[in-house]
């Protein structure tokens, strides 16, 4: 990978064999990740999976243990230079309190270099992200959303080309969970790349096009969000007049297994294609079983996350199986 | 990318902020004056220190006495309140991460608060030479001081070796200001960093004390406070205030590498 200036058409984040340990403990374990242009790419991972950890690595902040981290081609642990046109936070972000807000995005405006915050564009992110009104207040008295908004702000000011947000609706209302997603929604748009660490399904699934999925510090699955829909397979949803014999007819058919009868719901099942779940609805009506519903059933994001994160469960097919290693701090 | 000098004017802003600073400095301008009313109000001298039992005579005196009384405690503390915190207190308010991450380098961020904890600690010197000295002159006149070898010298000649006395003493000082810079860049923590480097000064002093550690002597950190004596002797003598140069360096220099390595080469996770 190259070093020096930018590389012309280098993805926004490539990192390869992405280790961290803490003594004994592996906080990230060879973490294999491409972000490319234009992505909304959620990381996904319950608490302690390490997604905060690989974050700041690739902001510079931490030291690799072993591995590598190109941020548009450039080395960030070499110079800080390798974060020309990347912004965002980790964890909350953090302003100095006895500055008003104001005063914090002069400072970090003066930190970006002398071309970076004017007035002007300072007033401007603070108009985007409503807070033009408390600028002058203390970021003591700020609320967390506050501070959260202007952590966007902080971020906006540098005109990223990747903006990479650590949770950021955690700890926010409702009202401030919705303004931030349109937020992000309206980057994406403007073709900004989005690295959004998340550990709210709901969240991703309505903001990201591709995501990772970090179990224990390495990735369980990379892809997009479709693609690990369809790697869980289709699901059918069938309810009869009579759910006994139903079972029976079904267990018999050829390419359907997986059947789960202790749904209330009625049964579920997973066929290899349409024509089976067609050949299994002649065979309930031979045997005069009347069908109440009969539907397809896709996987939530949910449903896929905890099967590729929980010990309890099998990894879905075609993700990396994870390896086994102690959870990060 | 920004230069240097822009970051230690934000250093500058950082200091001019916060309640420590004006603490430090605040201390620095009282001290004197309590010391002038005390000596105006109370009447007799301190006969035990150098040049004590002329500042009723001259005003010139004054700021020379408060070197003295202010190496053992006073200087090292009011330095130490900035130099050890100007690290630590990005970690207490978990900042850190919003500086390295834009487009100044970890050197020009390190260097920029060196320079402003050392303009700090120059500030604090400077403050309490001024005030003893127009204090001191108020209250006992500008007149010709006498010398440590017994020669009088003219008042404005006098003002200069002051002046000069100042300069000398913020040598050890800024020793002091690089210790608590690396305590407070590899502890962490305000706290520990400016009473560690309280306990280093006066541990110092205490061995300076022992009779039996007299060969350590001059190259005790606490000695060098007193190099400043040299250019009240005539002729001037430069022994003291050459070694002084050479010996708060070998504290310094190793402080600020053993400071600047360990922040260029930090991990800056969550406590």
């Amino acid at each position: 990978m190259p070093e020096g200036p930018a590389a012309g058409g280098a993805p926004p984040i490539e990192v390869r064999g992405l280790t961290k340990r803490y003594g004994e403990i592996v906080a990230v374990d060879g973490v294999d990740l491409t972000i490319e242009p234009g992505d909304v790419f959620g990381y996904l991972g319950p608490n302690g999976a390490g997604k905060t950890t690989s974050l700041r690595m690739m902001l510079g902040l931490i030291r690799p243990t072993a591995g590598s981290v190109r941020v548009f081609g450039r080395d960030p642990q070499v110079s800080v230079a390798a974060l020309d046109g990347v912004a965002g936070f980790v964890e909350a972000p953090s302003f100095y309190p006895y500055f008003s807000g104001r005063r914090n995005l002069e400072l970090f405006a003066a930190l970006d270099g002398p071309a970076i915050g004017s007035a002007a564009r300072i007033d401007e992110v603070l108009e985007v992200v409503s807070l033009r009104d408390r600028a002058k207040d203390r970021v003591r008295g700020y609320s967390h959303g506050m501070r959260q908004r202007l952590g966007i702000a902080a971020a906006l000011l540098r005109s990223p080309r990747l903006l990479i947000l650590d949770e950021p609706t955690t700890g926010l209302d409702p009202a401030g969970m919705r303004d931030m997603r349109e937020l992000v929604l309206d980057l994406a748009a403007r073709r900004i790349t989005v690295l959004l660490s998340s550990h709210l399904l709901v969240e991703v699934d309505e903001l990201c096009n591709r995501v990772a999925i970090v179990r224990k510090g390495s990735i369980a699955y990379e892809g997009s969000l479709a693609e690990l829909r369809q790697t869980a397979g289709l699901s059918y949803l069938v309810r009869t007049t009579d759910d006994e014999r139903a079972r029976e007819i079904l267990s018999r058919q050829p390419n359907v297994r997986a059947i789960e009868a202790d749904t209330s719901e009625g049964l579920s099942f997973k066929a290899a294609d349409e024509r089976s779940v067609g050949h299994f609805s002649l065979g309930l009506a031979e045997a005069g079983i009347g069908v109440l519903e009969l539907s397809p059933k896709h996987a939530t994001l949910e449903e896929l996350f905890f099967r590729l994160t929980e010990d309890r469960a099998s990894p879905a097919p075609h993700a990396a199986e994870p390896a086994e290693t102690p959870v990060a701090a | 990318m920004p230069s240097m000098f822009a970051i230690y004017r934000w250093e500058l802003r950082k200091l001019r902020a916060q309640k420590r600073t004006y603490l430090g400095l605040g201390a620095a301008a009282v001290i004197p004056l309590i010391f002038v009313i005390a000596l105006v109000t109370q009447g007799g001298e301190p006969r035990d220190v150098v040049f004590g039992r002329y500042v009723h005579d001259t005003g010139l005196a004054i700021p020379l006495v408060l070197l003295l009384f202010g190496s053992i405690w006073m200087f090292p503390l009011i330095t130490a309140l900035v130099a050890g915190d100007i690290v630590a207190a990005e970690d207490r308010h978990d900042t850190l991460k919003a500086i390295l991450t834009r487009s100044a380098e970890r050197h020009h961020i390190f260097a920029a608060k060196a320079l402003a904890a050392a303009s700090y600690a120059i500030a604090a010197i400077a403050i309490t030479g001024v005030v003893a000295l127009v204090a001191g002159i108020l209250a006992s006149g500008f007149n010709p001081i006498t010398s440590l070898s017994g020669t009088e010298v003219s008042a404005p000649h006098g003002l200069a070796l002051v002046g000069a006395s100042m300069l000398v003493y913020l040598l050890p000082i800024l020793a002091i200001a690089s210790i608590a810079l690396l305590l407070s860049t590899a502890l962490r923590n305000s706290g520990a960093a400016i009473v560690g480097t309280l306990m280093f000064s006066l541990l110092l002093q205490l061995v300076d004390i022992l009779p039996g550690l007299s060969a350590l002597h001059p190259y005790l950190l606490s000695t060098q406070f007193n190099a400043w004596q040299g250019f009240l002797r005539t002729p001037v003598d430069w022994a003291p205030i050459v070694r002084a140069v050479w010996i708060c360096a070998l504290y310094a220099v190793p402080a600020l590498v053993a400071a600047g390595l360990i922040f260029l080469r930090r991990d800056v996770a969550s406590e």
